[in-house]
C-alpha cells in the first residue's frame, strides 16, 4: 500500500458565475501537494483563502476544474464512491439531524455506508464513549450543547472506520474548553493512525494537531512545513509587541526607523511589532531611544507572525 | 460495490426514519386538509348547488367536485412534498451535503427522495379515494384507476419542483410557487366548476394547465366516463412533465452537490 494519501499536481478549482454579468472565480489557482500517510495536515489562511475549496475537491464532492487529484490512489472524477467510502467529514455547521436522537443520526449515517444495523449499533456504543457522549444517545441532538455537537459529528464521522479524516475549521465557534476537549479527542484518533487533515485559521489549532502545515492565501500556497520549520524559515525566533497611547503609534515608529533599525517592524492598526532575535535586547534600546510604550511584551514567534511576514495581512480580522 | 438501486434506497432510509417522528404534522395539510375541503364544499356548498347541474355532466355536485379536489390535492402534495424539504435539504446543515459526503451520489439521493415522495403521495391519495368511496362520491370501480392518476398528477408538479428547489439559496422562493401557482391552478383547472362554465377564450389556456389534465383523468375515472384516447393523452401530458423533471433535477443535483 503507498504511503501517498493525497496528491495535487497544478489542481485548480473555479467557480462560474453567479449571473450573467459576473465573472468566474477561482477559489483554487493551482496549487502542488503531497499528503503522507501517518502525518496530520493543516490548510491555514485566512476566510476566502482556496481551504475549504481544496478540503471538498478532497472530499470528492466539488471535481476540480483543471489539474490532477489523487486520493488514497484514485481518481476522484471515477471513483468517488469508493474514494469517500475510506473518508471521514466533520463539516463546519455539524449538520447533523436536529429532530432526531443522537443513536437516530448515527444509524442513518451508518446506512448511508451500507452497514448492517447490528454493526452500527455496536460501532455507536463505542464511538459515543469516544466522544463521551455514552449516556446522551437517546437524546434528542436538539438538547445537546455546540460542545457536545461536534463531538458527536467527529463520532459519526469515523462510524466507517475512515483512514483519512477530513475536519473543516473544527473548533471554530467554540469555547475554549470544548475546544481543548476537541483537541484532546482529535489527537488520540492521530495516535490511533488515523490522518487528520484540517482547515483552520487557528494558530494554536494548528500547533496542537498538525505535523505538516499549507500555508494558503488568495488560493495559492504560501509555504508548507512544520509549524517550527515555518517560524524558523519566515520569521525571528523572538518578537516584540509595542503598544502605544493613541496617537504616539506613528511617532513611535519614526523613532524606531531613524535609529536605523535593520529588523523587521510590523505596523498593526493596534500594535507595532518588532521581530528580533533578542527581545529584550530589542526593549532595551526602546528605553534608550527615549519611547514610553503603554505595554510592551517580548514573546516567541508563532504561525500567525509566519502568516503575516509572508501575506503582510494577520489571520483573523 | 453495491448497485445505485441499494444506494437510492439507503437514501430512501433516512426519509422514513424521519417520517416516523414527523408524521402527525405532515396529515394535517396533505390529509386533513383536502378531506374538510371536500365536506365543506362538496357537502355543505354542494346543497346550494341544484343537483344534476348541467354543465356538471348530470352528476350531483359532491360526485363531480370531489375527484377534482383529490388531483388538486395531489399537485399541491407534489409541490409541499417536494419544493419546501428540497430547498430546505440542500444548504448549509440540511441532509443532502451530509449524504454528499458518504458513498452516495447526487442520483442516489434524488431517487432516495423521490421514492419517498413518491409514497406520501401515494398513501395521501389513498386514504383521500377512501373516504370519497366512503361518501358514495365515486360512480365507478374505475375510481381504483384514480389512484394513479392523482400520485402520477402529484408526481407531475414534485419531479419539476426537485429540480427547481435544489438551485434555491434558501426556502423563501418557495412561497411564491404558493401565490403565484398553486393557488390559481387550484382555482381554475377544474376542480370547483367544469371548464365548460369559463369564457371560451380562455378554455385553451386551462386544458394547457397540467393540473386539468390531472383533474379531468381523475374525474372521468371517478364518474367512469373515461374514454381512452383522451386518457392517454392525460398520461403522456403528466408523464411528460415528469420525465422532463427527472431529467433537469439530474442536472441541478449534481450541479448543487458537487458544485
Amino acid at each position: 500500500m503507498s504511503d501517498v494519501l493525497v496528491e495535487a499536481a497544478g489542481l485548480v478549482k473555479r467557480y462560474p458565475p453567479r449571473d450573467r454579468h459576473g465573472t468566474p472565480f477561482t477559489a483554487v489557482d493551482g496549487i502542488d501537494f503531497t499528503l503522507r500517510r501517518g502525518e496530520s495536515f493543516g490548510f491555514l489562511g485566512p476566510n476566502g483563502a482556496g481551504k475549504s475549496s481544496t478540503m471538498r475537491m478532497i472530499a470528492c464532492v466539488s471535481p476540480p476544474t483543471a489539474g490532477t487529484l489523487r486520493v488514497l490512489g484514485m481518481d476522484p472524477l471515477t471513483a468517488g464512491r469508493q474514494i469517500r467510502a475510506r473518508l471521514g467529514v466533520v463539516p463546519q455547521d455539524d449538520a447533523l439531524d436536529r429532530e432526531l436522537t443522537v443513536l437516530e443520526n448515527l444509524l442513518i449515517y451508518g446506512r448511508y455506508f451500507g452497514l448492517p444495523k447490528p454493526e452500527i449499533a455496536a460501532r455507536s456504543a463505542q464511538l459515543l464513549e469516544f466522544a463521551q457522549l455514552a449516556d446522551r444517545g437517546r437524546e434528542r441532538v436538539d438538547a445537546l450543547s455546540g460542545g457536545m455537537r461536534r463531538r458527536l459529528t467527529i463520532a459519526r464521522s469515523l462510524i466507517n472506520e475512515p483512514e483519512i479524516l477530513l475536519l473543516d475549521e473544527p473548533t471554530t465557534g467554540l469555547d475554549p474548553q470544548a475546544r481543548h476537549v476537541l483537541w484532546d479527542r482529535l489527537f488520540r484518533l492521530k495516535q490511533q493512525g488515523v490522518s487528520l487533515i484540517l482547515t483552520t485559521h487557528y494558530m494554536d489549532e494548528a500547533e496542537q494537531l498538525c505535523d505538516r502545515l499549507i500555508v494558503m492565501d488568495k488560493g495559492r500556497i504560501v509555504a508548507q512545513g512544520s509549524p517550527a520549520e515555518l517560524i524558523a524559515r519566515h520569521s525571528t525566533k523572538e518578537v516584540l509587541e509595542l503598544r502605544f497611547e493613541i496617537g504616539e503609534q506613528d511617532k513611535g515608529v519614526a523613532k524606531l526607523r531613524d535609529a536605523a533599525i535593520r529588523d523587521r517592524l510590523e505596523e498593526l492598526p493596534d500594535r507595532v511589532l518588532w521581530y528580533t532575535a533578542e527581545g529584550e535586547a530589542a526593549l532595551a534600546v526602546v528605553h534608550q531611544l527615549g519611547l514610553r510604550p503603554a505595554t510592551a511584551m517580548v514573546r516567541r514567534a508563532s504561525l500567525e507572525d509566519v502568516f503575516l511576514a509572508l501575506t503582510g495581512r494577520t489571520l483573523v480580522d | 460495490m453495491a448497485t445505485a438501486d441499494a444506494m437510492a434506497l439507503r437514501a430512501y432510509q433516512y426519509w422514513i426514519l424521519r417520517y416516523r417522528r414527523t408524521w402527525r404534522g405532515t396529515v394535517v395539510i396533505s390529509i386533513a386538509n383536502p378531506l374538510l375541503f371536500l365536506v365543506a364544499i362538496g357537502v355543505g356548498l354542494g346543497r346550494l348547488v341544484g343537483p344534476d347541474s348541467a354543465a356538471l355532466g348530470g352528476v350531483d355536485y359532491l360526485t363531480f367536485f370531489a375527484p377534482g379536489i383529490l388531483a388538486a390535492a395531489a399537485m399541491q402534495n407534489g409541490i409541499v412534498e417536494a419544493a419546501f424539504p428540497v430547498a430546505v435539504n440542500r444548504g448549509p446543515g440540511g441532509a443532502y451535503p451530509v449524504a454528499a459526503g458518504t458513498p452516495l451520489e447526487p442520483e442516489d439521493i434524488l431517487h432516495g427522495h423521490l421514492l419517498f415522495m413518491a409514497s406520501r403521495v401515494a398513501l395521501s391519495a389513498v386514504v383521500f379515494v377512501a373516504v370519497m368511496v366512503a361518501f358514495g362520491a365515486a360512480r365507478s370501480p374505475l375510481v381504483l384507476l384514480a389512484l394513479p392518476a392523482a400520485a402520477l398528477t402529484a408526481l407531475a408538479f414534485a419531479l419539476p419542483s426537485a429540480a427547481w428547489a435544489v438551485t434555491l439559496p434558501d426556502v423563501r422562493p418557495v412561497m411564491g410557487i404558493f401565490k403565484w401557482v398553486v393557488m390559481p391552478l387550484y382555482l381554475f383547472s377544474g376542480t370547483f366548476f367544469a371548464v365548460e362554465q369559463l369564457p371560451a377564450i380562455v378554455r385553451p389556456l386551462v386544458y394547457a394547465t397540467p393540473l386539468w389534465h390531472g383533474v379531468d383523468l381523475c374525474r372521468s375515472l371517478s364518474l367512469g366516463t373515461v374514454t381512452w384516447p383522451l386518457a392517454a393523452v392525460h398520461v403522456g401530458y403528466l408523464g411528460a412533465l415528469c420525465g422532463v423533471g427527472y431529467l433537469v433535477a439530474r442536472r441541478t443535483y449534481r450541479r448543487a452537490l458537487h458544485a
